[in-house]
């Protein structure tokens, strides 16, 4: 019942010489909402292209239920996508638009207008039949375009940023719809997006990707508060990146001040990366901290303030907290042990390289 | 910018339209609507249901549609594969195509007449590996040929542009909805492309229909075009009375052309050169 749907093994693929995709393995199982996210050139699109046929790696397989589909062209997949910016087909009408994958498979007249209703219902776009696609705005164009995919019945639904053209408020709407779609068709979703908050909301699993490598693959909780690289941790959310030494198994110094942590197996002083959350930082008075500093910046953000303190090595650590504590206060950091996470240095130049330098 | 300061600036414009397109147009149908001693008359515009002078016209019709499909057929599938080319190399082609634009139309159909000869180039070719020659020239075909040489490029760029823009992902979305190459292209790509081959049908049809160049060149003296007829009643009939009132007539089918680009090419797409 959870056999992998789709299966993407030892996948290379290069344009004009650059490395997008390195010897990428991915398996996605079925009815999962799977999400790849990275910055702007990561090799997430490619992937999603790769799966939906629009481009063929240079090596590699692509598994599709068991069957072997590299070399199938797009329209023999049984899966369908969702285009950035929409891809409607601008000369037909909305309803056209939804059936025409239905005609090309040749399904009855009375099929298709059943289909059309219930998409177009699904959607929360009834009524929208005769309307054109250049009278609908950008947050209807897109909830036609996923009606157009999934009238189809595809099993697995490939969605490439579908939201990024959209304001914020329709974007959390729609995120909302989407995770509700996914739960009424039961239908796997690939979603590509370079907004961690998306994939944090919407996801089972986030693949974090970065040059062309898989970071990081876990539930949202697992990426967020155990990331297991620099990278991961830079990325999803703000952190505080910081050069520290293990001193031995749960002890480790930073600036020269020694933190309780729970990591262990790292040896005895060895250099490591720390990451600590902002809003994991508890700003004490100035005695009862394990590091002293003092407030450079503040800012309101809403819910919380945000703050920079400043350790006397010059780093300035990025704080949130509901407490304020004015410019030019003097203060302690504190950090609970569970709450710092330490990582390995990059070993060697290959590995930096897929490090926070984007 | 206030508006009378605008309004200056279309002052050259408007001299310009009235000079060269306005009066020149008014004297068209001055002349055409008048007989030689200045009286009002129907006369030279009804002249056209003359035998002669409606073979003339019908002969020109039937060459220039022959023309306009013959380009339409060559230029569509190329604009496509144009279209497939990544950008550089595709304006690059695009470039070649333009190039013999930039050489007097008169020198390139002369070229013509020198290859169709029957003493030729093409046929002295055709001799030396010794098969026999082929008589084109003087023939509708030859004429044909000049038509569908000159006007290709009219019709190859609108094509083109109207395609260039349409939206990979637009083609993507076809082919991941089950459509097969040959369907994306007549659902798809043949649809959104309307208004591009609309005004590449009218820009090689117009100058087609009125074409008297070509048809002098290739067509020797024996095929008489529309486009023939009134130039010869300007120059050797000295009749501008008559010629005026054939050119409203060919003026019809121009305006026909010209409202069809309007009705389909609302956003100007097609004309963008």
């Amino acid at each position: 019942m959870t056999q992998p749907l789709i299966d993407l093994v030892n996948i290379s693929k290069s344009f004009d010489g650059d490395i997008v995709l390195d010897d990428l393995n991915l398996s996605v199982k079925e009815n999962s909402f799977v999400t790849l996210l990275g910055p702007s050139g990561c090799g997430k699109t490619t992937t999603l292209r790769i799966i939906g046929g629009f481009i063929s790696p240079d090596q590699g397989k692509v598994i599709f239920g068991g069957e072997d589909i590299t070399k199938m062209p797009p329209n023999k997949r049984q899966l369908n996508t969702v285009f950035q910016k929409y891809a409607l087909f601008t000369h037909m009408s909305i309803a056209d638009n939804i059936a025409f994958g239905l005609k090309i498979k040749g399904k009855s007249k009375g099929y298709i207008q059943d289909k059309i209703k219930y998409a177009l219902k699904l959607v929360n776009l009834d009524g929208f039949e005769n309307r054109s696609v250049d009278s609908l705005s950008g947050g209807q164009q897109q909830r036609i375009a996923i009606a157009r995919a999934i009238v189809n019945e595809p099993k697995l639904l490939l969605l490439d940023e579908p939201l990024g053209a959209l304001d914020l408020k329709l974007r959390q709407d729609m995120q909302y719809e989407l995770i509700r779609l996914k739960n009424e068709l039961g239908i796997t979703f690939v979603y590509v997006t370079h907004d961690q908050e998306e994939a944090l909301t919407m996801s089972d699993t986030i693949v974090v990707m970065n040059q062309g490598y898989i970071q990081q693959m876990g539930t949202p909780e697992q990426i967020y508060n155990e990331p297991e690289n620099a990278f991961v941790a830079d990325f999803i959310g703000e952190s505080n990146i910081v050069d520290g030494i293990m001193v031995r198994d749960e002890l480790v110094e930073i600036f020269g001040e020694k933190f309780v942590c729970v990591d262990k197996g790292f040896g005895n002083l060895t250099p490591v990366d720390v990451v600590i959350r902002p809003e994991d930082i508890d700003l004490v008075e100035p005695e009862a901290g394990t590091l002293k500093g003092i407030v450079t910046h503040l800012i309101f953000k809403g819910v919380h303030y945000e703050m920079e303190v400043t350790t006397p090595g010059g780093y300035e650590w990025l704080v949130h907290s509901t407490d304020m504590f004015p410019v030019g206060k003097e203060v302690g950091i504190h950090v609970d042990p569970f709450d710092i996470q330490i990582m390995n240095k990059p070993a060697s130049e290959d590995e930096e390289a897929v490090g926070v330098n984007e | 910018m206030n508006k009378s300061k605008n309004q200056f600036l279309a002052f050259p414009y408007i001299i310009w339209m009235i000079g060269f397109t306005v009066i020149p147009l008014l004297m068209i149908f001055f002349y055409g609507l008048t007989d030689r001693s200045g009286n009002f008359t129907f006369t030279n515009v009804l002249a056209i249901l003359s035998a002669d002078h409606m073979k003339a016209l019908l002969l020109s019709l039937a060459l220039s549609t022959v023309s306009t499909l013959v380009c339409l057929l060559i230029a569509y599938p190329l604009a496509l594969i144009l279209r497939k080319r990544n950008i550089g190399t595709g304006s690059f082609v695009v470039f070649i195509f333009i190039l013999p634009m930039w050489m007097n139309f008169l020198l390139r159909t002369m070229a013509w007449q020198t290859l169709l000869e029957k003493n030729g180039v093409i046929n002295s070719l055709l001799s030396v590996l010794h098969l026999p020659p082929i008589s084109i020239i003087n023939t509708p075909g030859a004429i044909i040929l000049g038509m569908v040489y000159n006007f290709l490029p009219f019709m190859v760029l609108p094509i083109y542009n109207v395609l260039a823009k349409i939206d990979d992902n637009v083609i993507n979305a076809a082919r991941d909805l089950g459509a097969g190459s040959f369907q994306t292209i007549t659902k798809i790509l043949l649809p959104l492309s309307v208004p591009g081959i609309i005004s590449g049908v009218t820009m090689v049809f117009v100058p087609a229909l009125t074409t008297f160049v070509i048809s002098n060149l290739l067509g020797g003296s024996k095929i008489l075009l529309i486009g023939n007829v009134i130039e010869q009643e300007f120059t050797k009939g000295s009749n501008w009375n008559l010629g005026a009132g054939l050119s409203m007539v060919l003026m019809v089918f121009i305006l026909i052309s010209m409202t069809m680009i309007a009705k389909y090419d609302k956003n100007g797409e097609g004309t963008a050169f």
